[in-house]
């Protein structure tokens, strides 16, 4: 399983209390469109992930994030050895 | 059409505040009476929203000395110092700057907003990491982002956030600048600087400390907070503004590092911008004078903030973590602070009102800031304004 795969669940775990109830999440759900998240909400979340994941999520990132897909593959970058 | 859609939603949120509201961008100041003290709308109103800490803006000298700077030198430099050359008032007020806070050197900009973008945006680049606290200055978060830098965030005020992500960082540390206020704009608490410094120390490292709302407030000399934590020795960078404590406009950046001379090269905000004008430069050295020689007035400042602040608390409001000349009355629902702000304001006297994102933690707030100038009565008037549209909202 790639890291990419392994993001997903536990992203979407994190994502789901902010979706409606019984909203399916995919890679394709956008995080604005979608889970209707303001700028509050995105700035919450970030911690939320950057504490799940151990790492820190620069914001220059955040506008390349439109879909859960887009943040996984962000996430994935950030894992990797430097 | 399309280019100007966005403005839908800012367009549809002024029409509401509007139907409830005053529109708190529109309140015009029609008369100054003094510095706590102006006509709106006819009436005679509180000013407890202003920054004014020090209540210098009608000093008789200050007065006198952008007076007498216009008359000499016009009202204006027309141009960059780059292009048009240093007024000889330019180079004082950084000397004398530099000397106050016993720094090797000083570059003075045209606002407090473009010394963040200023010198943020020259001191870092791509490659570098910029850690900013969460409750930072929008002129920090944008200064950041022209910069090209990566820019983290940690948790307010939180030290165990920072070494947490400096320990991340590892190697990358000596590229590395931290950024923290000394006073927190919105909810007036001061920054961990012991512990900031401490960690900047630790992990190589370098640390800026914006003093916007902590010169002339803070420190037995009034440099601010580091120097009252007595950390000036590990801020690298120290950014100030003159529109607070001296009551003008502009800005400055302090340090030891000789690379403050080169950014007068390599900052896009210093080299194409108008620089000060004569008044201005003239009325910030009168001030900042005497702020260094009257120290009674931050005495005075803080006696009136912890009068205000006691008397709040005294009423039942959630207020800010901390005594401070800036006080932050806290609400649950933006319907309530636009209720109250109304109800002030229909009492005569103007605060700030702060509403979702602008506040942190997505609530909403009123923000008081006081001045030395404030007399007990008027602090009285205000909180018993705050009294009686407290009862009346609740009744």
């Amino acid at each position: 399983m790639s890291h990419y795969e392994a993001i997903l669940p536990k992203l979407y775990e994190i994502l789901r209390p902010h979706g409606q109830n019984g909203q399916t999440l995919s890679e394709e759900t956008e995080l604005v469109a979608d889970l209707d998240l303001d700028s509050l909400k995105v700035m919450e979340l970030l911690l939320e992930v950057e504490e799940q994941f151990d790492i820190s999520i620069p914001l220059n990132i955040v506008s390349d994030v439109r879909t859960i897909g887009d943040f996984a593959r962000q996430i994935e970058q950030l894992l990797e050895p430097k | 059409m399309a280019l100007l859609k966005k403005f839908r939603q800012l367009a549809d949120a002024r029409t509401s505040l509007a139907r409830v509201s005053e529109d708190p961008f529109r309140v015009t100041i029609e008369r100054l009476v003094s510095p706590t003290e102006a006509i709106v709308n006819g009436r005679s109103v509180i000013l407890a929203g202003t920054n004014n800490y020090l209540g210098l803006t009608f000093d008789p000298q200050c007065i006198e000395a952008a007076v007498d700077a216009t008359r000499e030198q016009g009202t204006g430099t027309t141009g960059s110092r780059m292009a048009n050359g240093n007024f000889i008032g330019h180079l004082a007020l950084e000397k004398e700057l530099a000397e106050f806070y016993g720094r090797r050197w000083c570059d003075v900009f045209s606002t407090g907003y473009l010394a963040n973008l200023g010198v943020i945006s020259a001191l870092a680049g791509h490659g570098d990491v910029i850690l900013i606290d969460a409750d930072c200055h929008a002129s920090i978060y944008d200064g950041c982002r022209m910069s090209g830098a990566e820019i983290i965030r940690f948790r307010h005020n939180d030290t165990a956030d920072l070494h947490k992500r400096l320990t991340r960082l590892g190697k990358r540390c000596p590229n590395t600048l931290i950024i923290a206020e000394g006073i927190y704009s919105m909810l007036g608490d001061r920054a961990a600087l012991v512990e900031i410094a401490a960690l900047k120390q630790e992990h190589g490292a370098y640390l800026l400390v914006d003093e916007a709302h902590s010169l002339g407030v803070l420190g037995e000399r009034g440099r601010g907070r580091a120097e009252e934590a007595g950390v000036e020795d590990k801020v690298d960078f120290i950014v100030g503004t003159f529109s607070k404590s001296l009551g003008a406009t502009g800005g400055f950046c302090v340090s030891d590092h000789p690379v403050m001379e080169l950014i007068r090269y390599a900052s896009r905000p210093y080299i194409f911008t108008a620089s000060p004008c004569p008044s201005v430069i003239a009325s910030t050295r009168a001030a900042l004078r005497r702020l260094q020689a009257e120290p009674e007035l931050r005495v005075k400042l803080w006696e009136n903030a912890q009068r205000l602040f006691d008397w709040l608390k005294g009423l039942g409001f959630r207020l800010s973590p901390e005594p401070s000349p800036i006080i932050a009355v806290r609400f649950e629902q933006a319907e309530d602070t636009i209720a109250f702000w109304n109800g002030l304001l229909r009492q005569d006297v103007y605060v700030n009102m702060v509403l979702p994102p602008a506040a942190p933690d997505g609530g909403s707030l009123l923000r008081c800031s006081m001045s030395a100038a404030h007399t007990p009565d008027q602090i009285d008037r205000i909180c018993q304004s705050f009294q009686s549209v407290k009862v009346a909202l609740e009744s």
